[in-house]
């Protein structure tokens, strides 16, 4: 076989370039700026980068040739691996923005009293003199690991072949892996996160990578277009496409935390330290669920009728357990997470929601345009409320128990009245962002002939209700209970994570009112390109 | 009529004083929420006085929101609206005035209310106003998605108002409330999303209701979309078998917010069954009636009871309105203009006479410290001017002619015989029942001797209703005799609106007689 040097695309795929060059510049700096500077640097660096990413992204995003007489825009780039097309430039656009939300919470020192929540030293054993002697330093490593993180983010919804999308995978998985297990307090805890998370997701990647090896079997080559080919022509052998579709299902759904692959998420979001949950939850879910779409409607986009009740069973389980589970918590960060689970089952019905064009009517919202919309007003949520419980803190560092919170309402209006709205966009009542995301998800599955599922989905929100509800009644109507040091109170933050807070209820708040540009926005991104 | 956006300023007045209130702080707050909601009662007059009664909807103003969902700010106001409107503006002062201090610590520590922390009075007067302004929202979108939002939302409002005012156990109440609610809320958003799906595959997809009155739904669709639709309402109503947050509620919570919630936002319910069930599925409604009309003689019967059986007399009243919301389910779905026009009116009038009920209640638990019924006894020696109003309230609650209950109770009940003897012959035991449970709770609280440690002057118990206290209640008790001598502006209001609906779901008769009740009844004698 012949060896063609590809010829890069570098103006469409520039803003992946530039995320990845400011990882390996923070890298070059982490090992030579003094460690003074280090902070200023890493910080100021990720912001241009991510920002000077997000300018490109908008600019790439308005310059995009029309594809498929005009459905769709954009191209196949670096000879058709990765794909610059709309919803490629929509999920760029989110990450991007949900990173630098995110780096702001990174930057956060005010919370440790002039540190960061990350650990001093993270290969210090807890309780040595060695980790107390780290207590004063910070860990600015992070910033580079996380635009290594934020760049395989970006690339994931962008492959346009399997081995990209399983590299993808592997560099927005490693530096989170990482990310989970530098907590400051608690260490043990985190550093079982990460051990957990990696393990689960190492098995993960196998399945991931043996539903390659399947498919290529079946198609006789690797990306999507000439998978799309394969199944049209129904040529190879479908058993092998089956079970294929089977495994790369088990790599992406673990991602996004779908039951039953959601094990690892509560333990996850419980130990690795906040502003790194805060990021992940957004921007894993948003990276992973772009994947999800491109794999199951591109490739296997004429299989629909194989991968179809998978997913539905799936998602009924999702859904149920993620909300069941989250009502027994008494942890916030707990209940945060498996209400993730649950969302990530909503999420999913937006994905069944797949039609054909022809089947909509002028104008009809699609599933692509339902979930996408569905990640930004949830990301938003979803970020703000991990903001939050890094602010609720009491002697020993954040105090995520239940009880704890009680009477936090009176104590801090403001900081639980945020926390409530946010609860309150997740739980989708009216005027906030998280309804008109449900409305959406459920309107293409009901659209496509789900209604089973969106039944459930339906079910499933009231029992949410519940433990948001719950949540919201311990802030506001409780008394707290115990010794006045076991109560928990807001930490004064700095401006950045007041400012993310306040982004996020914005946010929440404008998608809830006026959600009509972002969803012309999501509507305008068009098909995905073959 | 002119292009001036009346209704948007009626949404805007309370919101506006909701957002003001808080900043003012609790020294002003009272006489800040009061002007704001007697500037919405004006408004409200304003629009009732340009109002023509023949011309349907007016007053609208429609504007694109959602466009991708087909979703428009629509408002617009139809007879029955307008009346619902009225009786909200009304009430909201009302609430307003008699609840003064309630919601302050200390003053409302006495007794069995409470306050707490929550704002006090400021926190109270708040919430009451934006949950005004939602209610006029709800009553006022002519789009389905619009009216979905604000539906929902009102409960914001209230589940603060249930949690933070009124006595031990309120928050859980406050939970039960909401859990219902919101319950009935995602069903009904499964109906929302269900009439996008139809409408879509029809052309263009459109939330506007006249949009979706004329859509031809097919049969099986309809059916299912409008159990989606009165699964809620009822919930919201409340029907039989799913009330039981009600009595909870109305125990729980102070007796303002219990007059904003069973007298405006349960009026919801009801208020929805006609214009989205009847409008939307006509054929759907007419097919589900046996088993409507059923449930609302087990709510009227079983309601009544229930409040028979109650010692405490906030929970007695709460359960007093599932029996009325039986009259009024029953009064909408019999399909006959009578029936129709008595639903609109018992609205109104279980709204005031409920309301002064609620009101007079907690004035008398004020004074007795106690809610209990078997603990009050001898208010009446104590208090006069009190038990008098007490009892024109209830006598108005268990329809005694010459209150305006009344003529909305007869026409349901006619239109009940005229449906089928024997659904008549069970609504009419209301009646009965309802002269128990008002006559033997009077009984207990204000007659009989005065126990002899409040035979002290000085006791609170002894305090003769206040300058302010009466204010509060006389124009409900006035609005009670009014217009139980003289209905015509209510029937004028309804009978145009009854007239179309009918004419809508095809049904033709004769609207009733509008001269006076009396008259109808002469009328059916010959």
């Amino acid at each position: 076989m012949e060896f063609t040097k590809p010829a890069l695309e570098y103006a469409e795929i520039w803003p992946i370039i530039v995320v990845l060059a400011v990882g390996a510049l923070g890298v070059v700096v982490e090992a030579f700026a003094v460690r003074r500077l280090r902070f200023p640097l890493q910080v100021a660096l990720s912001l241009v980068g991510l920002v000077a990413a997000l300018v490109g992204t908008v600019f790439v995003g308005t310059n995009l040739d029309e594809a498929a007489g005009g459905q769709a825009r954009g191209l196949l780039g670096a000879a058709g691996s990765v794909v610059v097309d709309g919803p490629t430039v929509f999920l760029w656009g989110v990450v991007l923005v949900f990173a630098i939300l995110g780096i702001l919470l990174f930057a956060e020192r005010r919370l440790e009293n002039g540190v960061s929540a990350f650990a001093g030293q993270a290969a210090a054993l807890p309780g040595t003199d060695a980790e107390r002697d780290a207590q004063s330093l910070d860990h600015t490593e992070v910033y580079p690991l996380m635009m290594f993180a934020v760049s395989g983010m970006m690339l994931f919804p962008a492959s346009g072949d399997l081995l990209t999308m399983f590299v993808a995978l592997e560099v927005l998985s490693l530096p989170l892996y990482l990310l989970c297990g530098l907590a400051r307090r608690r260490r043990l805890l985190s550093q079982e996160a990460a051990m957990k998370y990696f393990l689960l997701g190492a098995f993960s990647s196998g399945f991931f990578l043996y539903g390659v090896a399947l498919v290529y079997g079946f198609a006789g080559t690797m990306d999507f277009a000439g998978i799309d080919q394969a199944v049209r022509s129904d040529t190879g052998n479908t058993a092998l496409l089956t079970i294929g579709i089977g495994m790369l299902a088990v790599g992406l759904l673990f991602k996004v935390g779908a039951v039953p692959f959601h094990a690892w998420t509560p333990d996850v979001y419980q130990g690795a330290p906040t502003p790194v949950t805060a990021f992940m939850s957004a921007g894993t879910k948003i990276a992973a669920f772009g994947a999800i779409l491109r794999l199951f409607y591109v490739a296997f986009g004429s299989d629909r009728w194989n991968w179809q009740p998978m997913l539905w069973v799936i998602a009924i389980l999702t859904m149920l357990l993620g909300v069941v589970l989250a009502v027994v918590q008494s942890d916030v960060k707990r209940m945060l997470a498996y209400s993730s689970v649950a969302h990530t089952g909503f999420l999913l019905t937006g994905v069944l929601g797949a039609q054909s064009v022809g089947d909509l009517a002028a104008g009809q919202v699609t599933s692509t345009q339902a979930v996408l919309f569905y990640l930004v007003t949830y990301s938003f949520a979803t970020l703000g409320a991990f903001a939050v419980v890094s602010l609720v803190r009491d002697a020993s560092g954040e105090a995520t128990g239940m009880v704890r919170w009680a009477g936090l309402g009176r104590r801090s209006p403001l900081v639980a009245a945020a926390f409530a709205f946010f609860l309150l966009s997740m739980a989708g009542i009216p005027l906030t962002g998280g309804f008109i995301g449900k409305w959406a998800v459920f309107t293409v599955a009901v659209s496509a002939g789900a209604w089973p599922v969106v039944a459930v989905a339906i079910a499933s929100s009231v029992i949410a209700v519940f433990f948001y509800v719950r949540q919201i009644r311990v802030m506001f109507f409780s008394e707290p209970e115990g010794p006045v040091g076991e109560v928990a109170t807001v930490t004064r933050p700095s401006l950045l994570t007041s400012g993310t807070i306040v982004v996020g209820v914005l946010g929440t708040l404008v998608l809830g009112v006026v959600p009509g540009p972002l969803l012309t926005l999501a509507g305008h991104a068009g098909q995905f390109i073959r | 009529m002119s292009d001036f956006p009346w209704l948007t300023v009626m949404l805007l007045v309370p919101l506006a004083g909701a957002a003001l209130v808080p900043v003012v702080g609790a020294a002003l707050a009272r006489q800040v929420g009061l002007v704001f909601s007697l500037v919405t009662l004006g408004v409200g007059v304003a629009v009732a006085a340009q109002y023509h009664a023949s011309d349907g909807m007016q007053f609208t103003e429609t504007y694109d929101w959602i466009s991708a969902f087909g979703v428009h700010y629509a408002l617009g106001v139809d007879g029955l609206g307008l009346l619902m409107v009225l009786l909200t503006a009304v009430l909201v002062p009302i609430v307003i005035a008699a609840s003064w201090k309630d919601a302050d610590e200390g003053e409302a520590g006495y007794g069995a209310l409470d306050g707490n922390g929550q704002g006090g009075s400021a926190g109270f007067i708040a919430w009451t106003l934006a949950l005004e302004a939602l209610s006029l929202a709800v009553f006022l979108a002519t789009d389905v998605f619009l009216f979905y939002i604000v539906f929902e939302a009102t409960l914001i409002p209230a589940y603060f108002l249930i949690g933070g005012f009124g006595r031990a156990g309120r928050s859980a109440a406050a939970v039960k409330f909401l859990l219902f609610q919101l319950a009935g809320g995602l069903v009904l958003l499964g109906g929302v999303i269900g009439l996008y799906v139809v409408s879509a595959q029809q052309g263009a997809p459109s939330y506007l209701l006249s949009d979706l009155m004329s859509l031809d739904i097919g049969t099986t669709a309809g059916r299912v979309l409008f159990v989606t639709f009165f699964v809620a309402f009822a919930i919201k109503a409340p029907l039989f078998p799913v009330h039981t947050w009600l009595a909870d509620t109305t125990e729980k919570a102070t007796p303002g917010t219990s007059v904003l919630l069973v007298c405006v936002l349960d009026k919801i319910g009801t208020f929805g069954m006609l214009r989205f069930c009847l409008g939307i599925f006509p054929e759907a409604s007419q097919w589900a009636t046996p088993v409507v009309i059923a449930l609302a003689l087990v709510s009227i019967v079983y309601g009544a009871l229930l409040a028979i059986g109650q010692d405490d007399l906030l929970r007695l009243i709460g359960l007093t309105s599932l029996s009325h919301f039986g009259f009024i389910v029953l009064g909408i779905f019999v399909f006959s203009s009578q029936g129709g026009t008595g639903a609109v009116l018992y609205m109104v009038n279980h709204g005031l006479g409920t309301a002064a009920l609620f009101l007079l209640a907690g004035y008398a638990i004020k004074r007795r410290g106690t809610a209990s019924i078997a603990a009050m006894g001898g208010q009446e020696k104590l208090t006069p001017v009190l038990a008098g109003l007490m009892l024109v309230a209830g006598l108005a609650t268990l329809g005694l002619p010459g209150l305006s209950t009344f003529v909305s109770e007869f026409l349901v009940i006619i239109s009940a015989f005229q449906y089928h003897w024997f659904v008549g012959a069970v609504a009419v035991t209301g009646i009965v029942l309802a002269a128990i449970y008002v006559l033997w709770m009077y009984q207990r609280t204000m007659t009989g001797p005065t126990p002899e440690a409040l035979a002290d002057p000085a006791l609170p118990s002894s305090r003769d209703v206040s300058v302010r206290e009466i204010a509060a209640v006389a124009p409900l008790v006035a609005a009670l005799v009014f217009l139980g001598f003289y209905p015509t502006p209510l029937l004028d209001a309804a009978n145009p609106y009854i007239g179309d609906l009918m004419s809508h779901v095809g049904v033709t008769d004769a609207p009733p007689d509008v001269t006076a009740p009396a008259a109808g009844h002469a009328e059916e004698a010959h």
